[in-house]
């Protein structure tokens, strides 16, 4: 089911069964060129497949931005041990809800790209690893898995290949780390989600300490269309080294919040007043999170630019996730920057210092700030606790809480300035009458 | 301890789906499983868990401390979830939240005396295009207002 109206604008790849009816059933996928990639992937070596990946430019859609073809090259090709195909469906980064869609409305997309994987490196069971809290899509996935049993997509002897996969769906339990690769992969052998020193990176050590390709949901989801219409053709649909189309979940102060699909590199402002309708109530912009709660803010002067990995690094922020967050002019930043740091402090395993007393400091000092009991003198203590944090984790929990904050102190100092000495937050009267 | 035959099926399935050696990968689905009809891990889960899986019961306490939704004791029989991070936030979460506290004459992690509702504040759950969004056990509400709310409580009380 879609949750909001898609815009003319989008440029359906992964969601282009979006909307058909029984879209998640295996007949609809069949009828739609489903599994038309894995049929042709079967003919290809693992090489090939690798290559083509390569030239598609399809970077991580889970946050980093690591080129995926090149990830896939890094499990060894020849093993003693089993290797895995793991799925991250832990989706929890906020401000991103792009996953969720993916899955329930065409399910059959992640199997057949998590097939093409294995197939890439001679892997034969994959696991989806799903937030507790998406109980049903684990039933929507199960579901798929067990359609695809029937047909032959998946068990023995796949379509009298010689091929064999297995697909089965694991359920977290609420844990935003888990999200995190490694944590994620103590998560899955049933421990607590906390981050493994690498290297080894889960390429050669991963689940059950075995060579692991390990993806985010979108992701395996761009592979089929990678495989099923080449590599070239899916990265000229995207700026260069920045393959493909994306799914952006824009949410916030704008009239038409959702989730679309749209080619990298297209441009924020565009996004903003175009497909999302522009900001509400006829509010000014104030600043946009560009691609989920990790990245540092933009000001609305900085949003004339183009939605790709390298663009936003030279901004100084990231990509992320693609969960675009919209704040309009009656947004009090201090707030947004308590917010943030509730979250993180609640999130932080506990595994490494700086991060578990950091974001607990930071978070008391800046509900503070918010009630009016600042000191000017700790405005720069913000900062110094924050930059504390930075590259000294285990995970990049530590960074992904330390680096908005620094962008909201830096980009708003006058906000911080107005909460200081028992000033009241010069916003709240405004936006108590929002609902 | 003995589960419902739909869980014993569930759980079989779940130790079959990881390696040889590995069973212990089963513990979180299990436990979130267990949880699910019993209502709570309580000690007799647990024990039952340990005792299935070869794990420690000091082990499995670890694991069911770190988890956000593994609970001790039980919480509503409609679970209320209120989600006030970011997304939600701009758009209104915050007063979401407190109407939902007085209508429901609770708090955090609270249940009502009656047993039908307990309310709880979460982080992000995956809805922030459709904010503000709430989960009641496992079902999504999009685009909440205290009106809406108010409706959803009063059909929720129906079912009982």
């Amino acid at each position: 089911m879609l949750y909001n109206e898609p815009s003319p604008l989008e440029v359906r790849v992964l969601t282009r069964r979006f909307g058909l009816p029984n879209s998640a059933s295996i007949d609809t996928y069949l009828a739609t060129e489903g599994y038309a990639a894995f049929r042709k992937a079967l003919a290809m070596t693992p090489e090939q497949i690798i290559e083509e990946v390569k030239i598609s430019n399809l970077r991580g859609r889970g946050g980093a931005g690591f080129p995926t073809g090149l990830k896939w090259s890094f499990v060894p090709r020849q093993s003693p041990k089993p290797k895995y195909i793991v799925v991250n469906a832990d989706e929890g980064e906020p401000g991103t809800c792009k996953d969720r869609v993916l899955m329930e409305n065409d399910p059959h997309q992640l199997l057949e790209g998590m097939l093409i994987a294995g197939l890439a490196v001679d892997a034969h069971t994959g696991y989806i690893y799903i937030r507790g809290e998406y109980r049903y899509l684990i039933e929507i996935m199960d579901r798929a898995i067990a359609e695809a049993y029937e047909r032959g997509y998946l068990g023995r002897n796949i379509l009298g290949s010689g091929f064999d996969f297995d697909v089965y769906t694991h359920t977290g339990a609420g844990s935003y780390e888990c999200g995190e690769e490694s944590a994620l992969l103590e998560s899955l052998e049933g421990k607590r989600g906390i981050p493994r020193i690498r290297p080894p990176f889960p390429a050669v050590v991963g689940a059950f300490q075995c060579p692991t390709v390990l993806n985010n949901v979108e992701t395996f989801c761009a592979i089929p269309a990678i495989i099923r219409d080449g590599g070239a053709a899916f990265a000229a649909l995207g700026t260069p080294k920045n393959g493909g189309t994306r799914l952006f979940a824009i949410s916030g102060h704008v009239n038409r919040p959702g989730v679309y699909e749209l080619p990298m590199g297209f441009n924020l402002l565009r996004m903003i007043n175009e497909v999302a309708g522009g900001v509400r109530n006829g509010k000014k912009l104030k600043a946009v999170i560009p691609g989920g709660s990790s990245c540092p803010v933009l000001k609305a002067e900085e949003c004339d630019i183009a939605m790709d990995f390298d663009s936003l690094a030279r901004a100084k922020s990231m990509l992320g996730s693609g969960g675009v967050i919209v704040m309009d002019e009656d947004t009090c930043m201090v707030k947004v920057a308590m917010r943030i740091m509730k979250f993180y402090a609640h999130e932080s395993c506990g595994w490494c210092v700086p991060c578990r007393e950091g974001t607990l400091w930071l978070k008391k000092l800046l509900t503070r700030f918010h009630e009016g009991q600042g000191r000017r003198d700790e405005i720069a203590l913000i900062g110094e606790l924050a930059r504390n944090m930075l590259g000294r984790t285990f995970c990049p929990l530590g960074d992904a809480a330390a680096m908005p904050t620094l962008s909201l102190v830096e980009k708003f100092y006058d906000e911080f300035e107005a909460h200081l000495e028992g000033r009241p937050c010069p916003f709240e009267a405004r936006t108590a009458v929002l609902v | 301890m003995t589960f419902s035959p739909q869980l014993e099926a569930r759980f079989e399935k779940l130790v079959r789906s990881y390696p040889p050696g590995r069973q212990r990968a089963a513990l979180i689905p299990m436990l979130l499983y267990a949880q699910d009809e019993v209502g709570a891990v309580t000690p007799q889960v647990v024990e039952e868990i340990s005792r299935r899986l070869g794990v420690s019961v000091l082990e499995i306490e670890e694991v069911v401390s770190y988890y956000s939704m593994l609970r001790r004791k039980p919480a509503g029989k409609h679970h209320i979830q209120i989600c006030t991070n970011i997304s939600c936030l701009l758009l209104g979460a915050e007063q979401l939240w407190e109407h939902a506290c007085r209508r429901l004459g609770i708090g955090n992690r609270q249940v009502t005396p009656d047993g039908q509702f307990s309310l709880e504040e979460v982080e992000c759950i995956g809805a922030c295009s459709w904010a503000p969004a709430l989960m009641v056990n496992y079902d999504y509400h999009h685009h909440m207002t205290p009106e809406k709310l108010d409706r959803l409580i009063e059909s929720l009380r129906k079912t009982q």
